[in-house]
């Protein structure tokens, strides 16, 4: 896999972190749910104080520059997604940056985030969409809780990261006498 | 013989004569006999002549739930629910597990715990997780239980969590000599705790290892006591008798998923009505390749496992 890291000013993070959804007008509060298309979708999780883009990114403080290029700011990312020629501007939209465009260039919402990414993973997006991939919590005969593929993947390395397990079974031959049982 | 109906009271019993002081005598004889043969001294003269769940009246259900309230009470020093929810009219749960997803991270077994008022020690876990060798596929012969990496998935390994399949032709009921144990319309096989004799036929004919025996008295913390319990599933356990996974009855029943289905952090726990063609297990049943653990025995399984890739 491509390891390269990009160093990409003016583009946001959809790391996994805690939400932190600063100003945008629209939106409810933080944690509410967005409907989409009957879909209950959380808050994408930005890192802190990221969004909006445009509070660095109106065009002024930070130029726009198309140029592709290793970048001072957002050193933190290091993009492992798919093939080497993938960069920034390929999701991110260099003209309204708190948006991502889609391949055909049309300009979708970080809460949509899964039209995008189903652009490629049309398997695992139908799938999402059927309740077969993903996490789903809530009510099985009744309202769920939907994530967002960036919930779970982070998009700029999307592999599932490994966890730590948690403590396995006693074995037997460790299972202490206690008062009153056989063992 | 599990069908046997109470015994009747006897033709010409009045209740103005002295047959409820008779039998009420009578019962109190036998029952104190029999904790002075059987060592069980803990239990009371209510609790030795209940008789199988199953059996049981509305109003008896209702007082022996008011006991155990009472009884956990005193013992936990916290109020504890005991639900009676009945299934729902038109449900058999089911419940799908993807094995291309799941990295054994066994955050289910410790919720499953958590939920289910198992005993922590002697410890009682309901879920186990087996990894596996990718080169070997599912073969049972190469699982191994007590896997303790700093991170998983390990290289070259799957894992399979394994818990209650909740049979449609479960071994384990088919064996209880005293029907103890009985599948409920919802496909949930359940346990009356307080009908269980402990003789563990069971759990011998489970072949999935499912069923798990109360040794000691269960070591539970009155802090780690989940007070939302059902009759049928997590209330608190007596020493020597069998448990199960139930699909977590007391939250199902409710319309939650599982708690195993809510802490999984790949979402590999798929859950949902089997007669509901939207509810996601149809999805998986319908579109993902499919299988049953020990198909070859017949035990016809609800719980079904897939890859999702």
């Amino acid at each position: 896999m491509n390891t390269r890291p990009i160093r990409t000013a003016g583009l946001t993070l959809l790391l996994l972190a805690a939400p932190a959804f600063a100003s945008q007008p629209e939106k409810g509060k933080k944690g509410e749910a967005v409907a989409q298309e009957g879909l209950q979708v959380p808050k994408p999780p930005f890192t802190e104080g990221v969004f909006p883009c445009t509070a660095c990114h109106d065009g002024k403080q930070v130029k726009v520059n198309t140029q592709r290029r290793e970048l001072a700011m957002h050193s933190e990312i290091e993009l492992k997604h798919g093939p080497e020629s993938r960069w920034c501007l390929d999701c991110h939209d260099a003209n309204s940056r708190d948006n991502l465009h889609l391949a055909s260039g049309e300009k979708v919402d970080f809460t949509v985030s899964y039209k995008l990414c189903g652009q490629c993973h049309g398997d695992k997006f139908r799938d999402w969409r059927l309740g077969i991939h993903g996490k789903r919590t809530g009510s099985w005969n009744g309202a769920k809780q939907y994530l967002l593929c960036v919930h779970c993947h982070n998009p700029h390395a999307p592999h599932f990261a490994p966890l730590k397990p948690m403590a396995p079974p006693t074995r037997p031959e460790n299972i202490k006498l206690t008062k009153g049982g056989a063992r | 013989m599990t069908d046997q109906l109470p015994t009747p009271l006897p033709t010409g019993c009045e209740p103005s004569s002295n047959c409820d002081s008779r039998r009420e005598f009578l019962g109190t004889a036998v029952a104190a006999v029999a904790m002075a043969l059987t060592g069980c001294g803990k239990l009371s003269k209510e609790e030795f002549l209940q008789h199988n769940f199953r059996e049981l009246t509305k109003d008896e259900i209702q007082t022996i739930i008011a006991r155990l309230e009472s009884e956990y009470k005193a013992k936990y020093g916290k109020t504890v629910k005991v639900n009676n929810e009945p299934a729902m009219p038109g449900v058999i749960f089911g419940y799908a597990l993807d094995l291309s997803r799941c990295i054994g991270c066994r955050r289910c077994v410790h919720a499953c715990v958590k939920e289910n008022n198992q005993s922590r020690t002697p410890e009682i876990q309901w879920i186990r997780v087996l990894e596996m060798d990718k080169e070997e596929g599912v073969n049972l012969q190469h699982a191994e239980q007590y896997y303790d990496p700093a991170e998983v998935p390990r290289e070259g390994h799957f894992y399979m969590p394994v818990q209650c399949q909740q049979c449609k032709k479960p071994p384990c009921v088919k064996v209880c000599p005293v029907g103890a144990t009985w599948k409920e319309k919802d496909g949930i096989v359940v346990v009356d705790y307080n009908w269980c004799i402990g003789c563990r036929y069971c759990m011998a004919a489970c072949p999935y290892g499912a069923r798990h025996f109360n040794w000691g008295e269960p070591g539970l913390n009155p802090a780690d006591v989940n007070p939302d319990t059902h009759y049928l599933g997590n209330r608190p356990r007596p020493k020597g008798v069998v448990e199960k996974c139930t699909f977590c009855v007391q939250r199902t029943r409710k319309g939650l998923y599982p708690a195993c289905v809510e802490i999984c952090p790949t979402g590999s726990r798929k859950f949902g009505n089997l007669l509901d063609a939207k509810s996601e297990i149809r999805q998986v049943l319908e579109h993902k390749r499919v299988f049953k653990l020990k198909e070859d025995l017949n035990t016809q399984p609800n719980f079904f496992y897939f890859y999702g890739v």
